[in-house]
């Protein structure tokens, strides 16, 4: 039970920020409401987690195991929050204290729902389509020998260019910016799921395709039942590392020249020396970001079921 | 449904006038070539002759890299002989077929697949699932996986595994299985408890069996006929006929007899030298 300190950790730094960021007087004039509550519900939530842990269990050793780190970034909150609303030792408007960020977030959250869902079609458009693409032509190159000699090297050079490097062309291509900013996202998420799709089919076990065949399988069968589904775990590969450079390619194509969205957001904010609203807009990106990895992983785990357990 | 025989189970198979029976597997004068790294051939299969009847139960038992997986392949239609000529059912052999059924020395089931699933895919890949969908059971029942249908390859044993590669090829009802030493990668009691079930499944299909193995035992155990091969140029040495009825007593003299002349022949074919090249 030597751990259960730790549980308090996890908590406290929140409650004693909370507690100074009330007793502290600001030298800005600032709405410190929006902060006060998000750490008034942290409090809550890490108190309620302390609370059902005292059951014991895997739950409790969860939160003991994970509780170093939630107190760590309470005691960073306080800090940051002391040394910048309430001190001004951070200089401004360059670096905002955590109530800024806070306020902002709070008093422009139909702005930022806007820009988010921006983001997110322009990220739903181009990821697909790159994906999509990114696995039809990876398994064309990694079924057929003819696809493999002609595409291959070509994959190769194309793939290694950012996707920015060839926003002049794309521009000329596209009729407008929207269009501009799919097909960068897109081509950036195709080369990493393409390139991983192809390795992947052409390292499947030679003899799963000789079993298919001596059991009756046609080639399309043998495609749509051995090197697809075989080659699903490198795809998910892929599209993992496409995630990234797609968001970064997508938060870059928003700068240049997009109407709405998080990338477009920071620029304007930039514009008008609103530091408060770039952070805003970075700590948006970061959760949205997490939360379509975590979805992604969801449908990973789930059609990969068939892999659970094996150590290879 | 299974072809069960029930006239058949009570008769030493071993025993059958095979001599009356038609020849489902004819291999002719065949030539097989490989190239190492450094561009020098290695003579895998040197002129070499084999009439399979059917229903038989033939072993090729030899050292490494005297060209048994080689022949294996080349009767599966996996690969193809420089000279020569392979006849399945009197045609020559083109390609695979699923009327020779295949199973490698790693069950190689697929491991996307569940355990049913493997075993239905030939039914699935031929097309014929919708009217024999209710075989999947049968065939699972007989290969004792009752109970994991649903689980995936992985979840299972090695011996589970072997017993579902050997349904999932059985269920094409094929007239001949090849078996690539099956049961290598076993323990010794998963190993007696696989050939017990082999036996069991030859005697209720019928179907031709042709195993490689590196098993003297398990050759003489299960075989009509043992078909011994000499390394480098692979060649059949010797075929020996294992006339004692079924069910066998591994321990009986006359079974220390017949594996005794087995490992005589195998020493007299020179099967000492190390081995260089596994084929």
């Amino acid at each position: 039970m030597k751990h259960s300190y730790w549980r308090l950790f996890a908590v406290l730094p929140y409650a004693a920020a909370l507690a100074s960021n009330i007793l502290i007087p600001p030298v800005i004039e600032i709405d410190e409401l929006p902060f006060r509550g998000l750490l008034a519900a942290l409090t809550a939530y890490f108190g309620t987690r302390g609370l059902l842990a005292l059951r014991g269990g895997p739950y409790a050793e969860a939160l003991d195991r994970g509780a170093r780190f939630y107190g760590a970034v309470g005691v960073v909150f306080m800090v940051w929050d002391v040394l910048s609303s309430k001190t001004g030792v951070l200089p401004l408007p360059f670096f905002p204290g955590p109530a800024q960020i806070m306020e902002v977030m709070f008093r422009e959250r139909s702005a930022h729902a806007v820009n988010c869902l921006y983001s997110l079609r322009l990220f739903a458009a181009g990821f697909a389509a790159g994906s999509l693409f990114g696995s039809v032509s990876g398994i064309l190159i990694g079924w057929s020998d003819r696809w493999h000699y002609w595409l291959f090297p070509i994959m190769k050079v194309v793939g290694v260019i950012p996707a920015i490097a060839l926003v002049p062309l794309v521009l000329i291509v596209m009729p407008d910016t929207f269009s501009t900013a799919v097909a960068l996202v897109a081509i950036s998420a195709w080369f990493p799921v393409a390139f991983t799709t192809a390795r992947g089919i052409r390292s499947i076990d030679r003899t799963y395709f000789e079993a298919a065949r001596i059991l009756g399988a046609s080639d399309f069968y043998m495609l749509r039942k051995i090197a697809i589904p075989g080659a699903v775990p490198a795809i998910f590969t892929g599209i993992s590392t496409a995630t990234g450079i797609a968001f970064s390619t997508l938060v870059v194509s928003e700068m240049i020249g997009a109407r709405g969205g998080l990338g477009y957001y920071i620029n304007l904010a930039m514009g008008w020396m609103n530091y408060a609203s770039v952070y805003a807009a970075i700590v948006i990106m970061a959760i949205l970001f997490i939360s379509v990895l975590t979805a992604i992983n969801g449908i990973k785990n789930r059609l990969l079921a068939w892999q659970k357990g094996l150590i290879k | 449904m299974i072809d069960y025989d029930e006239t058949k189970t009570d008769l030493p198979v071993g025993a059958f006038p095979a001599v009356a029976l038609p020849v489902v597997v004819e291999v002719k004068n065949v030539t097989r070539e490989f190239r190492d790294d450094r561009g020098n051939g290695i003579v895998a299969l040197d002129n070499v002759s084999l009439s399979v009847r059917q229903g038989e139960f033939v072993s090729l038992i030899g050292p490494s890299g005297c060209g048994k997986t080689s022949l294996l392949r080349l009767i599966a239609g996996l690969d193809e002989p420089q000279s020569g000529e392979i006849l399945a059912d009197g045609e020559p052999v083109t390609g695979t077929s699923h009327e020779r059924g295949y199973v490698f020395q790693q069950a190689n089931l697929f491991p996307w697949k569940t355990v049913e699933e493997n075993v239905a895919f030939g039914l699935k890949a031929r097309g014929v699932y919708a009217q024999r969908r209710s075989d999947v059971a049968e065939y699972l029942e007989m290969a004792g996986l009752k109970g994991f249908e649903r689980a995936y390859p992985h979840q299972i044993s090695g011996g589970m595994a072997q017993r579902a590669a050997l349904v999932r090829s059985l269920i094409n009802r094929p007239k001949a299985l090849l078996l690539d030493e099956p049961m290598g990668a076993l323990d010794s009691f998963t190993r007696m408890d696989l050939q017990e079930k082999l036996l069991e499944l030859w005697q209720s299909f019928g179907t031709t069996m042709i195993l490689v193995t590196h098993d003297i035992d398990e050759a003489v155990y299960l075989s009509d006929r043992v078909v011994i091969m000499t390394p480098r140029p692979g060649r059949i040495s010797e075929i020996i006929d294992i006339a004692s009825p079924f069910p066998r007593n591994r321990s009986s003299a006359i079974f220390v007899e017949l594996r005794n002349r087995v490992l005589e022949k195998f020493h007299l074919a020179g099967a000492e030298p190390p081995v260089e090249y596994i084929i």
